[in-house]
């Protein structure tokens, strides 16, 4: 499986607008949605039949009243803040991370650790194999939850398959998740001083994997020297950058009516496909 | 008082939002809660900014008193212990800390050490008292630095401005968990719509008290239509407009300009009245 990720660091830059558009442009056997704590790609794809699996994150512990001492054992060394005390011990599942230490050090027994779903994955087979997932909310494990989304697709596709991946903002766990096994990470980035600090980050944390890294900038003309400095910061770190693409309101109008700014012709459409043969001449290389 | 500005969607102006509106408010605090990918400091330009480091523990084994029992591998959740090659290897970025394979060593060959998780930066602009914490790179989970930032401003009677981080998971539950009102930010898309009824199902959860703000606001009535049928308040509707958004790609703090300081004070004065009544 050929796998490659969209990324920004930085949310809002594009990720899902040009995934999709990438998706129709290769008639990828595959896709998938890494974002699962704000899916949005199920919403401007046409889907195919759906299978949904619930999700299990981490065990969660409770306590048995029945059993309880009420030592305080468990709050002493949850780490977590997640056991709360109004007369009685309480776990709150919100906080609690599963670790079982309360279960270890409870001395009469009174702590059980239970299977607790923490979200959905979904595999859509139309003409192409979509996998996505949506976290519950408020829960963790968002990690492990895009690595499921990954196995998905993989247990559905034969080595060679093109796949394309849309990710999640931020440097952390479901990032690191989609991160682990690509053969490419294209990051979207958008021509303000966040956007700038954020791409630093994003390639930090891309480097780690030894991937291949490829940068565009989208809404280039909201700020054309910041453009020119990102363009110029991506070369001076000998990454390639594969292109620019204009803002138009355009877009959000088509992407309103499900569609993808390749659907029509435009400059948008143009730089977009500029970008996708760029990248995937390097995927290939 | 705790104010929350919180999106779901990545880039609709939470950090806009959050500086601008602790900017214009009296005897406040900023506190840039996405420490993945904070930026408020590229707002708040503040010199020789003071930093503390915020630490974490990660277990160290005693391979001398090590008898290779196993007990900490099979009891760690995270996989952050592997017995290899007749030795136990700890793998730091996938602990969470949890003391666990500590106490159930039954020959105490296991203490715990301090790393550096990322930091916590902390100074003044003009009247305004600013936080942000920031991630180290590689590191999974930013969940503490997120308690340590709201620690520091529990007790407090200045207002605290809370810029989160996208998503709808642990970290911005954290960040929302002491706030007495969540400000949402939407933009007029179906993203921006699927994403937002995310974060208000997220906000009704905890019973927060909310308020909505649409940006990029266009002639899309997507937004509008939702928060009508949810009565959600919407305190502004902030247009699409280029100026702003050049202004603030550059970093500049867009309330300082009378054009669009009036936006920023409707709001504000619209969040005095909901919190008081």
């Amino acid at each position: 499986m050929k796998q490659l990720l969209i990324l920004s660091g930085k949310g809002g830059t594009g990720k899902t607008t040009i995934a999709s558009s990438f998706i129709q442009l290769s008639q990828a056997r595959a896709y998938a949605d890494c974002d699962v704590e704000a899916p949005n790609l199920h919403l401007i794809n046409s889907l195919g039949e759906k299978t949904s699996k619930p999700y299990y994150g981490m065990k969660k512990a409770k306590i048995d009243q029945s059993k309880c001492i009420k030592c305080g054992l468990c709050q002493t060394h949850c780490r977590f803040d997640a056991i709360d005390f109004d007369g009685t011990y309480k776990i709150n599942p919100y906080m609690c991370e599963g670790c079982s230490v309360c279960q270890f050090v409870c001395p009469v027994d009174a702590i059980e650790m239970y299977d607790s779903i923490d979200g959905e994955t979904t595999i859509y087979r139309g003409k192409q194999l979509f996998s996505t997932a949506e976290l519950n909310i408020g829960s963790g494990n968002s990690g492990k939850l895009v690595t499921e989304v990954k196995e998905n697709l993989k247990s559905n596709l034969t080595d060679e398959e093109f796949v394309i991946i849309d990710g999640s903002p931020g440097i952390g766990c479901p990032v690191i998740a989609s991160l682990s096994g690509v053969d490419m990470v294209l990051i979207v980035a958008e021509p303000t001083l966040s956007g700038l600090s954020d791409l630093q980050r994003i390639i930090e944390t891309a480097k780690h994997f030894r991937v291949k890294i490829a940068v565009c900038v989208n809404k280039y003309n909201i700020n054309e020297s910041l453009t020119r400095k990102i363009k110029k910061h991506v070369e001076g770190l000998k990454i390639a950058f594969v292109g620019e693409i204009p803002y138009d309101k355009n877009v959000v109008k088509l992407i309103n009516r499900g569609k993808t700014p390749i659907d029509e012709n435009s400059e948008v459409s143009f730089a977009i496909k500029r970008v996708y043969e760029n990248a995937i001449a390097i995927l290939n290389a | 008082m705790q104010i929350a500005v919180l999106s779901g969607k990545g880039g609709t102006g939470k950090t806009l939002l959050s500086v601008n509106l602790s900017y214009l408010a009296k005897n406040s605090i900023y506190v840039d809660c996405d420490v993945e990918e904070p930026n408020g400091l590229l707002y708040y330009k503040i010199p020789n900014i003071e930093t503390n480091d915020v630490l974490t523990l990660y277990p160290v084994i005693d391979h001398n008193a090590c008898d290779g029992c196993q007990k900490c591998t099979d009891f760690c959740k995270f996989n952050a212990l592997a017995f290899i090659l007749g030795k136990v290897r700890v793998f730091k970025e996938l602990c969470h800390s949890c003391g666990g394979c500590s106490l159930v060593c039954p020959l105490n060959a296991i203490t715990e050490k301090e790393k550096k998780l990322g930091s916590i930066k902390h100074g003044f602009y003009e009247d305004t008292e600013v936080y942000s914490g920031e991630m180290n790179i590689g590191e999974e989970s930013g969940v503490s630095i997120i308690k340590e930032l709201l620690n520091r401003v529990s007790n407090t009677d200045k207002t605290v401005f809370i810029d989160s981080p996208p998503g709808n998971g642990c970290s911005v539950m954290e960040s929302i968990s002491q706030a007495d009102y969540c400000i949402l930010v939407a933009e007029p898309s179906i993203f921006g719509l699927h994403n937002l009824n995310m974060v208000y199902e997220l906000t009704r959860k905890f019973n927060k008290k909310i308020g909505l703000v649409i940006n990029k606001a266009s002639n899309d009535s997507i937004i509008y239509d939702y928060a009508k049928e949810k009565q959600i308040e919407i305190l502004a509707q902030i247009p699409m407009d280029l100026e702003l958004g050049e202004m603030n790609s550059n970093g500049e703090i867009v309330a300082k300009n009378d054009k669009f300081r009036p936006i920023f004070e409707s709001i504000l004065n619209k969040i005095d009245e909901e919190v008081q009544s």
